[in-house]
C-alpha cells in the first residue's frame, strides 16, 4: 500500500475529501456571516442557532405537512430569511449607530432564547431526519466509499457559494449594495431604498444559514445545540478569511475543511484546536485576514 | 443597597435556625423531597421533568397520605453546574425544609451534593450522574448511589460483548476525564474477557459534530467492535454518520439511553448494542410501571435515570414509614443507615439491595437495538442480549476504596 508520511494514502484521501465537505458547511456559514458584517456592520452571533432553525423548519415541514427534503431546501431557508427580516426590522436595525459591542450581546441573546424556546418544545435530545431516498447509497471511490449524500453536500454549497459571489460582486445589486455600505447617504440620493435593501440583506444572509442548517439535518443529530458547536469555528473562518470578505469566506471555509480533516489523522486530538491556531497565525501575520482589505 | 450586609447575614442567620424549629413543631407528619435535576439542558430528555413525574408517581404508589404523611416533592434545574446544584441542595435543606434529594444529574453536580448532604445530615439518593466515584473515594454516611455507574456500563458491554463474539475493538473516545475512563475500563474488561483493543482515537470534546473521519480510521483497523466512550450528541452524530458510510462493524455505546435511541430513529440505530439496568419492556412489573407512568406522562418512555428515581424514592418512603417520620427527618446518615439494611423491591428494578458502600445493586441489561421490522412501534426498541447478576454487575466493594467500609 503506498504511505504518505505513514499514513496510508486511501485513508489520506479519504480524510482530505471529507475536510472538503465539512469546509462546506464552514463556507456556507461564513459565507452568511460576512455578507452580514460586511453590509450591515453586524457581528450575527444569532447565526449558529439561525442554522439550527434551519434544521428544525425542514424537520416541522416534514413532520406536519409531510413536505420532504427537496422542497424544505428551498421552503426552510425563506421561512427563516422572513424571520431573519422580522428580527432586523424589530431589534437590529435599532443599533447600526452604535458599537459592534451592542449588536454582538443583542444577537447572542437572540441566539439564547431562539435556543431555549426550541429546547423547551422540542426537547435536547434531538430529531430524527432521514436521508432523502434519492441520495442514498454509496459510490466506492477506490480509496473510500463516498456516501451519495455527502457529495451533494459539496456541490450544493460551491454551487450557492459561487453564485452568492457573482451576485455580489458581478452584477448592479451587488454594485448597489457595495456603494450603500460605503456611504449610504449617496446612494440614498440616487432614489434607492438604503434601509430595505440592507434589511434583505440580513434576511439573505440568515437564509444561507438556514440552508446549511437543512444539508446539515439528514448527516448531524438535529438539536437545539447543533448551531453552537459550528458557530466558533466560523467566526474564526471568517476572521481568517477576513472580516467581510465574500470570497475570502468561502475559499477559508473549504480550506479550513481540509486543515481539519488532515489534522483528525495526525493529531486527533488537536483538530478542534488547530483552526484558532491558525487563526493566531494569520493574525500576526496578516491583521486584516488573508483577503481583507486593511482600512 | 438598601440593606447592609450585616442586616442581612443577621436575618439569614436567624431564619437558618429558627425556621426549621417551628417547622419540626407544627408539621411533625410532613416530608419534603428534592428533585434536582436538568430541566432545560443537554439531558432533559434524560433525567428532567420525567423524572420529576417518576418521583410524583412513586409518592402515589406509596401509600404513604393514607396514612397520615404528607409528601411534598419539589424540584430544580442544576443547569449541569456544580455550585447551582450545590447551592440549590444548601437552600432546600437549610430553608425549605427538604428532606431527600434524588436524581443529582451529572457527576460534578452529584459529588457537590453529596458533600453537602452530608454537612447538613441528610438523605442523597443519586440516580442520575455516572460516575462510580460516588461509592469509592467519595462515598459518604449521607449518599446512595442508584441506577449505574462507569464500572457497570464498562463491564457490562465490553464483558459481555466480547463473548457474544465482538472480541476486537476500536474506541472512539470523548477527549475528558469521563471518555477516558469508559475507554481504559472498558478496555480492561474486553481484555480480561480474551478480546482484543487494536486502537483508539481521541475526539475534541465538546465542538465535534463530525466524526466520519474518527470512523473511517475505526474501520481502517478491521475492529470488530467500534465502542463509543462517550455521550449525548456526540454518540448520536457517530451513530447517524455509521450509517451514512455503511460501517460494518458493530457499534456498541457505553453511555446511549433509549431517549437517544428515540431520537435517532431504528432504521439509523439497528444492531446498535447498549446497556441499561432498566427497560420498561423487560418483564410484567417493568410493564406495569411504565403504564402508570405513561398516564401521567403520555408523551415519552422512562430511561434507566428516570426510574431511578421512582425506585429510590419508593424506597426511602418505605424506610421512612418504617423508622419514623421524625427519626428520619432529625438524622440524614440514620436514614440511610435504615435503607441501607433493608431489601429493596420495587416494579422498576425489582428486588436488589444497597451495600455498605452506598452502592445499590441490581442486574445490568446488554440491549441490541431492534431492527425497525422487528419493532412495533414507537418505544419498542430493544433485544435482550445478555444479564449480568447484580453481584456481579458493580464494582466489588473491596476494590472501591470507600472510606466508609474496612477492608
Amino acid at each position: 500500500m503506498m504511505m504518505i508520511f505513514g499514513i496510508p494514502a486511501p485513508l489520506l484521501f479519504g480524510q482530505l475529501l471529507l475536510g472538503l465537505i465539512n469546509g462546506a458547511f464552514y463556507a456556507l456559514l461564513s459565507l452568511g456571516l460576512a455578507i452580514i458584517f460586511g453590509m450591515l456592520n453586524i457581528v450575527n452571533f444569532a447565526h449558529g442557532a439561525l442554522f439550527m432553525l434551519g434544521a428544525f423548519v425542514a424537520w416541522g415541514l416534514l413532520e406536519y405537512s409531510g413536505i420532504g427534503y427537496w422542497w424544505a431546501l428551498l421552503i426552510a431557508p425563506l421561512i427563516v430569511g422572513a424571520f431573519g427580516v422580522v428580527l432586523e426590522r424589530l431589534f437590529i436595525s435599532k443599533l447600526y449607530k452604535l458599537d459592534h459591542l451592542y449588536g454582538l450581546l443583542l444577537t447572542f441573546g437572540l441566539a439564547l432564547i431562539l435556543e431555549g424556546l426550541v429546547r423547551n418544545f422540542y426537547g435536547s435530545s434531538g430529531l430524527p431526519y432521514r436521508i432523502p431516498r434519492e441520495l442514498q447509497g454509496a459510490q466506492d471511490l477506490g480509496f473510500m466509499m463516498m456516501p451519495n449524500y455527502r457529495g451533494w453536500v459539496v456541490v450544493a454549497a460551491l454551487v450557492v457559494c459561487v453564485a452568492t459571489w457573482l451576485i455580489i460582486e458581478k452584477t448592479s445589486i451587488g454594485a448597489k449594495l457595495r456603494a450603500a455600505t460605503e456611504t449610504a447617504p449617496l446612494v440614498q440620493s440616487f432614489g434607492i431604498n438604503v434601509p430595505r435593501m440592507i434589511t434583505l440583506t440580513y434576511g439573505a444572509g440568515v437564509a444561507l444559514a438556514a440552508f446549511a442548517g437543512v444539508l446539515a439535518a439528514p448527516i448531524y443529530s438535529v438539536n437545539p445545540n447543533m448551531g453552537s458547536n459550528f458557530i466558533i469555528v466560523v467566526f474564526a473562518v471568517v476572521v481568517i478569511g477576513g472580516m467581510g470578505s465574500i470570497l475570502g469566506s468561502i475559499v477559508t471555509g473549504f480550506g479550513l475543511g481540509v486543515v481539519e480533516g488532515l489534522t483528525r489523522v495526525f493529531y486527533p486530538e488537536g483538530s478542534a484546536t488547530v483552526i484558532f491556531v491558525v487563526m493566531v497565525i494569520v493574525l500576526l501575520a496578516r491583521p486584516a485576514g488573508l483577503f481583507g482589505r486593511a482600512h | 443597597m438598601g440593606i447592609s450586609r450585616r442586616a442581612l447575614l443577621a436575618t439569614a442567620a436567624t431564619a437558618a435556625t429558627a425556621l426549621p424549629v417551628i417547622r419540626a413543631r407544627a408539621q411533625t407528619q410532613k416530608l419534603k423531597i428534592g428533585v434536582l435535576t436538568d430541566i432545560s439542558g443537554l439531558y432533559q430528555d434524560i433525567v428532567g421533568p420525567l423524572a420529576i413525574e417518576a418521583v410524583r408517581l412513586a409518592v402515589a404508589d406509596s401509600g404513604l397520605a393514607a396514612r397520615g404523611i404528607d409528601v411534598e416533592v419539589v424540584a430544580a434545574d442544576h443547569q449541569n453546574k456544580a455550585d447551582i446544584g450545590s447551592n440549590i441542595a444548601r437552600q432546600w435543606y437549610d430553608r425549605d425544609g427538604v428532606d431527600m434529594i434524588t436524581e443529582g444529574g451529572s457527576s460534578a453536580v452529584a459529588l457537590a451534593v453529596a458533600g453537602v448532604s452530608r454537612d447538613k445530615n441528610k438523605a442523597y439518593l443519586a440516580t442520575g450522574p455516572a460516575t462510580s466515584d460516588l461509592t469509592g473515594p467519595a462515598c459518604n454516611a449521607a449518599t446512595i448511589h442508584w441506577v449505574y455507574d462507569t464500572y457497570m456500563l464498562a463491564k457490562s458491554t465490553g464483558g459481555a460483548m466480547v463473548r457474544a463474539g465482538g472480541n476486537t475493538w476500536y474506541f472512539i473516545t470523548a477527549d475528558y476525564a469521563f471518555g477516558h475512563a469508559l475507554a481504559r475500563d472498558t478496555g480492561t474488561f474486553v481484555e480480561q474477557a480474551g478480546g482484543k483493543v487494536l486502537g483508539g482515537v481521541r475526539t475534541p470534546f465538546p465542538g465535534t459534530s463530525d466524526f466520519s473521519s474518527f470512523l473511517l480510521q475505526a474501520q481502517a483497523s478491521g475492529a470488530k467492535v467500534i465502542g463509543l466512550a462517550n455521550a449525548g450528541t456526540d454518540a448520536t452524530n457517530c451513530i447517524k454518520q455509521a450509517r451514512e458510510f455503511g460501517i460494518k462493524a458493530t457499534l456498541a455505546g457505553m453511555l446511549v439511553v433509549i431517549a437517544d435511541i428515540h431520537s435517532l430513529g431504528l432504521d439509523v440505530s439497528q444492531g446498535l448494542v447498549l446497556t441499561e439496568s432498566f427497560y420498561w419492556d423487560l418483564n410484567p412489573r417493568t410493564r406495569a410501571f411504565a403504564e402508570r407512568l405513561r398516564v401521567r406522562y403520555p408523551s415519552r418512555r422512562p430511561t434507566m435515570q428516570q426510574a431511578g428515581p421512582y425506585s429510590a424514592t419508593m424506597h426511602y418512603l418505605k424506610g421512612v414509614a418504617d423508622m419514623g417520620v421524625a427519626r428520619a427527618k432529625a438524622d440524614g446518615a440514620a436514614t440511610i443507615a435504615h435503607l441501607k439494611s433493608m431489601p429493596t423491591d420495587d416494579d422498576a428494578f425489582g428486588t436488589g439491595l444497597i451495600r455498605p458502600d452506598g452502592r445499590k445493586i441490581h442486574p445490568s441489561y446488554l440491549f441490541q437495538v431492534k431492527k425497525p421490522s422487528e419493532s412495533k412501534g414507537a418505544w419498542d426498541y430493544y433485544n435482550l442480549m445478555g444479564t449480568t447478576p447484580a453481584e456481579e454487575a458493580f464494582r466489588p466493594v473491596a476494590l472501591g476504596n470507600c472510606p466508609l467500609v474496612k477492608v
